[in-house]
């Protein structure tokens, strides 16, 4: 006598459910009989069928599926709801040899996170989309899905699902068949052991698709819930094979796989330095060492800087300019922009805070050290927040003087005149810093510190156009001009 | 029908502490020799047990239990 397994638990599951809290370590979390469970197990046979567990990833939606995780002997990723099929691009992006398999339930892909789901379809990410439809949501507690059949009663359609009202069942298997990408899409039902073995057929195939890199396969899973359906075990099999299968007819929607070539995408940058090369070009050779610290006083405390004006007069770029000038002389520098949708002619301001120490908020409402206007309403606005001896730079060209409590350190320029005249009213910023260069050398700065201004500008105007030399000469002269043209009020 | 071909034995293991009752197996089988028990296990529920003669290993009860390891299938060879 010799006994040879023939079916056991698969080798795809751990031996032991470590990961699962509690008393049980060898059962699943499921209620009895749920459709959950048999997939998992197809999956699990597959998995270590094909030899993939070292390189499989297994994303866990939101749903009863949730911890996935616990069971598979794979990799596993929890994701917020319905994004699977999104960070299920980034894990095939960034290392194509992962064998990403997105589970996701009706809640999960049929309704917060369908457009996820229809993108990631779209561009034919080499994803095994397995969607487990039961037509109802299981774990918040029986609650009407978007798959939820007509005359079906839930808890949130005790009546039954009323047409009228609710619409008609989603068919996600025959929208996603619909286009192009996709290379494999089937339905399949959990329900007789004949329909559970041509389910298997379907998952494994997927899987195997997702291997050979065909391409984005899903395969829509008909599972029961008889616990939130009220159903036992027989009823539940006929529920699907007659009920459901009425409204989602199994069977193969879209099989191209084998007449695609292996799906092919830009190689991914892994080595550190070129990543950060790539995302933070260094454009400009810091003048200082990067433990420099300008001695003068003011520098000591946070400085918060509030720039005003309409959009489209450079009002955003004069606040990134003073932030980048900051950063180039080792402050930690906030710059927080604040405008309307439409892109010239609203309002505009932002707010630029540097400091020694870490920034806190990067919002500038109330104590601000220098206020920088370019036309009237934001001078009405926001002259009211700046502080005792604070500094107001505004454009004389536009602006009526204000009307100012003496503690204030005003000056003037005329920033567009000049600007216009020099060619171009966008150079009116760069006029802007020049007049606050010498606002800075009357009032604030000591020694070296004066001379530091000028450079830390230049350095600064090559940093934000480095590729554009006409135009570096030009903010140049502007702001020699801004330097001349400056009075005090 | 052949009579020299050794007919294949199979049996069923039901692990009663990985059954949840749920009676997919039981519905399942073609040849019915899968009964649910009167007992209880660990965990409150009835399971299903074999009744120890007729199965064909033809595997439907395996595929059709949600659980990962409360059906195991096994092959019985006699060797002469």
């Amino acid at each position: 006598m010799a006994e040879i397994v023939k079916h056991a638990r698969p080798k795809g599951f751990f031996e032991n459910f470590d990961r699962r809290p509690g008393a049980i370590h060898k059962n699943m979390h499921y209620c009895p009989g749920c459709g959950h469970g048999i997939l998992h197990k197809i999956m699990a046979e597959a998995i270590a069928d094909f030899g993939i567990q070292d390189d499989t990833v297994i994303i866990s939606p939101v749903g009863c599926s949730v911890f996935a995780y616990y069971y598979f002997d794979c990799f596993g990723i929890s994701v917020p709801h319905g994004r699977a099929p999104s960070v299920g691009t980034g894990l095939n992006r960034a290392n194509p040899k992962n064998i990403v398999i997105s589970y996701q339930g009706d809640g999960d892909l049929g309704a917060i996170g369908f457009n996820n789901f229809i993108q990631a379809a779209n561009r034919g990410e080499n994803l095994c989309v397995l969607f487990v439809n039961n037509a109802i949501y299981g774990m918040t507690g029986g609650q009407m899905a978007p798959t939820t059949l007509p005359g079906q009663k839930t808890v949130t359609s005790p009546g039954g699902r009323s047409v009228m009202n609710d619409g008609y069942p989603m068919k996600v298997a025959e929208m996603v068949s619909t286009l192009d990408a996709p290379v494999y899409v089937e339905r399949a039902a959990l329900s007789t052991t004949r329909n559970i073995m041509k389910a298997r057929k379907a998952v494994r195939k997927a899987i195997k698709n997702t291997v050979d890199k065909k391409g984005f396969s899903m395969v829509e899973v008909l599972a029961g819930c008889p616990i939130n359906l009220k159903l036992n075990g027989k009823e539940m099999n006929e529920f699907i094979d007659t009920q459901m299968a009425r409204f989602f007819p199994l069977g193969c929607l879209k099989d191209e796989a084998d007449q695609r070539d292996p799906v092919k995408r830009t190689e991914g940058e892994h080595d550190p330095e070129r990543v950060r090369e790539a995302l933070y070009p260094v454009k400009v050779q810091k003048g200082v060492d990067d433990d420099f610290r300008n001695p003068s006083k003011i520098f000591e405390k946070e400085r918060k800087i509030k720039v005003a004006g309409f959009g489209g007069q450079g009002v955003l770029s004069l606040g990134n300019m003073i932030a980048t000038m900051g950063k180039l002389r080792n402050f930690n520098a906030s710059w927080l922009p604040s405008y309307g949708p439409e892109m010239r002619g609203g309002t505009a301001n932002c707010s630029v805070i540097l400091s020694r120490k870490t920034v806190g908020s990067p919002i500038v409402d109330k104590d601000c050290n220098l206020l920088i206007v370019l036309n009237q309403p934001s001078m009405d606005a926001f002259l009211p927040i700046l502080k005792k001896n604070g500094v107001l730079i505004y454009d004389s060209s536009t602006i009526d003087p204000p009307k100012v409590s003496k503690d204030k350190i005003v000056y003037a320029v005329k920033a567009s005149d000049i600007a216009k005249r020099l060619g171009d009213l966008r150079y009116a910023n760069s006029v802007i810093l020049g007049a606050l260069s010498v606002v800075m050398e009357d009032c604030f700065l000591e020694g070296e510190d004066k001379k530091d201004f000028d450079r830390t500008f230049e350095e600064a105007i090559m940093d934000c156009f480095s590729n554009k030399e006409s135009v570096i000469q030009l903010n140049i002269e502007s702001f020699y001009a801004g330097k001349q043209a400056v009075q005090r009020i | 029908m052949n009579k020299n071909k050794i007919k294949k034995k199979f049996k069923v293991i039901i692990e009663p502490d990985e059954c949840k009752g749920c009676e997919r197996c039981v519905n399942a089988c073609p040849k019915s020799v899968l009964k649910m028990s009167a007992k209880l296990n660990f965990m409150g529920l009835p399971y299903a047990y074999y009744t120890g003669d007729g199965c064909i290993g033809c595997s439907a009860c395996f595929y059709n239990c949600p659980e990962p390891g409360a059906v195991t299938i096994v092959e019985i060879t006699e060797e002469d």
